[in-house]
């Protein structure tokens, strides 16, 4: 597989405060990388370091084997970039502002026409076209902000918060569309709405006050999330020394008198052991849910827990 | 070269997108003329005098001069108005991370940007040269002034221009740009007005004031000493922008 980017040490100050701090990754064709992190957690400043609009205070970037500083052009042809906010010429139209975007990343003359029809059907703007971008709504500059980015056919796609103020069917489309970029491309973005890291990525990355705090496939992490917990209620008060002496389980949490979270490996579930437990012992068995650990738990326990380091 | 001319039209075509280039356009041109038709009301009543006179000043003399000064002046105040959008404008719509993560330079962005607003000045000069021209019709003009008359003026605006566009790549509001920019032109403007005052003279103010390098070129006396200082000017300037739009990559 080839390495598309190669991030190395990546770090950023502003003034004294530390945006992003020594962050590396590396990005292969055919993959989707999820970047997750709360507001200011440092996604954008990354995203915009690897782009070129921002230089590191310290670190390398690569991009299909250019270094992005001593050959920013030939680097940047490999790039598409959609920012946070769609940088949208809003008074011209849809067509005269993908023209534009063409010519300025040397799209061969010959072949302008192809690549804008194809980027327009791909995005849904075909019917736009000849349109004001100022008069379109914000679902669709955000579809011509995407179309920019994608236009010249780049090997690195590069979206910051790609699904930002679009209605739930476009932001499905959307995400059927960045995972067919990223069949054929290296796709990175940024967000911080979970679902669609579990929806379209191949990756995720989780960033925390500027630290990668987590690098993982998405089949890892559905693995992490699959660590076992079981909601139990009893009538009696349960003793929760006898609990934990059967196997497979890992800790108890005391939710209330009645009621406990055990949480245990995938490989052995004690589900049956413990009812069987519950009730030879008699303490009344009403309630034992499992619960599955979503993406937001994830995310919150390691946000915590490297708060708490 | 093409990435410089595709940034310089759209750059071009987007003044005229917004009734912006067409206002300037219009009003300029509507002053202008009403000075020009003065200044030949004012030539026809002085004729009879003026052929009576040995070596008297001809009709280029007291029409092309005057109307030029005038249009130098009107410029001073116009031109930081069409400057200030520039970069700054670009930078506050957030559209500059197209240009940034364009494989375009810096060199390419500012002298595209320059490249395009100067397309914009150029008509207006154009505009501007068409009322002398309009004499041809039944009077004789003394083409080699009124040539330099013109290059006169392109080179104010010019440098004009490259001010404008070094104020609009530092300010952080348009009319902050358009505020700095008037401010540093009408300074090198009455540079040498000091001059008048004292008895002492300073060279280096007198150097530095643009007026007096635009009057003598405008006198028809193209020396390279003032056309130097123009281009001089102007690379400064331009090479200033490069550099500020560069250092924009380092902080924000």
């Amino acid at each position: 597989m080839t390495t598309l980017i190669e991030a190395e040490h990546l770090t950023r100050y502003y003034g004294k405060h530390c945006a992003v701090n020594d962050v590396s990754f590396t990005l292969a064709k055919g993959e989707v990388l999820g970047f997750l992190g709360a507001n200011g957690a440092g996604k954008t400043t990354t995203m915009q370091m690897l782009c070129g609009n921002l230089a590191p205070s310290a670190g390398q970037i690569t991009i299909n084997g250019f270094d992005l500083l001593d050959q920013p052009k030939a680097a940047k042809r490999n790039l598409g970039y959609l920012p946070d906010t769609p940088p949208l010429y809003k008074e011209l139209s849809v067509q005269e502002f993908l023209l534009y975007c063409a010519r300025l990343h040397g799209v061969a003359k010959s072949s302008v026409t192809d690549a804008i029809n194809r980027t327009k059907e791909r995005c849904g703007l075909t019917e736009v076209a000849e349109r004001l971008i100022v008069n379109l709504s914000k679902g669709f500059q955000q579809r011509v902000g995407i179309a920019q980015a994608i236009l010249h056919n780049p090997e690195v796609i590069v979206l910051d918060e790609p699904t930002v103020g679009l209605d739930p069917i476009q932001i499905r489309e959307i995400r059927t569309l960045i995972r067919e970029l990223g069949q054929d491309h290296g796709v990175i973005l940024s967000t911080h709405i979970l679902t669609e890291v579990q929806e379209s990525c191949s990756h995720v990355q989780i960033i925390h006050q500027g630290q990668l705090i987590l690098n993982e496939t998405i089949a890892g992490l559905n693995r992490q999330m699959d660590t076992g917990t079981l909601q139990i209620t009893t009538r009696l008060v349960p003793d929760i020394n006898s609990l934990l002496t059967l196997p497979g389980i890992s800790s108890i949490e005391t939710m209330s008198e009645n009621r406990i979270k055990i949480h245990h490996s995938v490989i052995a579930n004690p589900a049956e052991q413990i009812a069987e437990h519950i009730i030879t012992a008699g303490w009344g068995l009403q309630e034992l849910t499992p619960i599955k650990r979503s993406m937001e738990d994830i995310f919150i326990s390691l946000t915590k827990e490297h708060r708490e380091l | 070269m093409s990435l410089i001319l595709t940034i310089a039209s759209r750059e071009f075509r987007t003044l005229f997108l917004s009734p912006m280039a067409w206002t300037i356009l219009a009003i300029l041109q509507f002053i202008l003329a009403f000075l020009f038709l003065t200044q030949v009301e004012a030539f026809t009543s002085l004729q009879p005098k003026l052929a009576s006179i040995e070596g008297a000043p001809g009709l280029t003399d007291i029409i092309v001069p005057p109307l030029f000064g005038n249009a130098a002046i009107i410029l001073l105040l116009v031109t930081p108005l069409m400057t200030m959008r520039l970069i700054c404008e670009e930078r506050r719509n957030k559209t500059l991370s197209l240009l940034l993560s364009a494989p375009v330079s810096t060199i390419d962005i500012i002298l595209g940007k320059y490249v395009g607003i100067l397309g914009l000045m150029l008509l207006i000069i154009a505009l501007i040269t068409l009322m002398p021209l309009s004499l041809l019709g039944g009077g004789e003009l003394d083409l080699g002034k009124l040539f330099a008359n013109i290059l006169a003026l392109l080179l104010l605006v010019t440098a004009f221009t490259a001010i404008g566009l070094f104020m609009s790549c530092i300010a952080g509001h348009p009319t902050v740009a358009a505020m700095s920019t008037f401010g540093v032109l009408l300074l090198l403007w009455i540079l040498d007005w000091t001059s008048g005052l004292t008895d002492q003279r300073s060279e280096l103010f007198e150097y530095l004031s643009i007026l007096r390098h635009f009057q003598n070129i405008q006198s028809g006396l193209i020396s390279s000493v003032d056309v130097s200082y123009f281009l001089l000017f102007i690379t400064t300037f331009i090479a200033l922008s490069i550099r500020s739009l560069d250092n924009e990559r380092l902080q924000k």
